[in-house]
């Protein structure tokens, strides 16, 4: 899947990675880069980076079967919203429909599922997730800086 | 991972980020102290300035092992995302977490 082919429009920066996690420092400097170069504060930048992480490893462990895939990263730094989009051609994959984890379970019944999202969801302004053509589309964007 | 020693507490020094690309080393690291015959810990994240649910996975095993064999674990040092982090997911609920090191080697005292 080339960035020609992946049917989104628009200005924006797109780079195809492989699925798999080795790839998310090179997907984190991608992303920090292009916000910072929006103006979004440091520590949103971090939170960004952190919802990026969370959802990658969460497509390169449930969207793909052996053998691994591409994700396609996609930013569009717009006037009131700067917008990731994490686009892959796996099985289909909703991440938010993984359940919250119990937050006030105690250490031994505290359980991991979910974990991920849940704090990529709580860092973001927007999650949304669509299924498009034959592909997996995690919307995550940030408003204004 | 770096670890310093102050009498029966062995301080754990963790790097900058404890993300899915190093937690399998953080982890590692953790479980030399633990085989080492650890049972009292302080996590010093004062160089930490980024932890994501991989980091908290292995700070959730240390907990879990340590709370087992009746050992005791604070962490310390933390700055505002790594808090944030902590109180988003309810952790900061599971572990005693104390502002500078010298506050929780006190707790061992």
């Amino acid at each position: 899947m080339t960035a020609a082919e992946s049917g989104v429009g628009g200005a924006a920066v797109e780079r195809v990675f492989d699925a798999n996690v080795d790839v998310i420092p090179g997907v984190i400097a991608l992303v920090a880069g292009e916000a910072g170069a929006w103006g979004l504060h440091p520590r949103r930048i971090m939170q960004l980076e952190l919802a990026v992480e969370e959802a990658v490893v969460n497509i390169c462990l449930y969207a793909y079967e052996v053998p691994p895939g591409e994700l396609l990263v996609r930013i569009e730094a717009g006037d009131e919203r700067f917008v990731v989009e994490l686009i892959d051609e796996g099985v289909p994959f909703d991440p938010l429909t993984v359940g919250e984890p119990d937050v006030r379970a105690g250490a031994q019944e505290r359980g991991l599922g979910g974990l991920g999202i849940f704090l990529a969801r709580r860092v973001m302004d927007e999650v949304a997730y669509r299924r498009e053509a034959s592909r997996n589309v995690l919307t995550l964007a940030m408003r204004q800086a | 991972m770096d670890v310093e020693t102050v009498g029966e507490v062995r301080v754990a020094i963790l790097p900058a980020r404890v993300d899915a690309t190093s937690a399998g080393d953080v982890e590692g690291g953790f479980t030399q102290l633990l085989e080492a015959g650890a049972r009292s810990l302080v996590v010093d994240f004062g160089g930490t300035e980024y932890v994501s649910s991989a980091g908290l996975r292995v700070f959730l095993a240390v907990l879990k092992s340590l709370e087992k064999s009746d050992g005791r674990i604070v962490l310390c040092g933390m700055q505002p995302f790594v808090a944030d982090v902590f109180a988003i997911s309810g952790f900061s609920a599971l572990f005693e977490i104390a502002a500078a090191r010298e506050d929780a080697l006190a707790l061992f005292a």
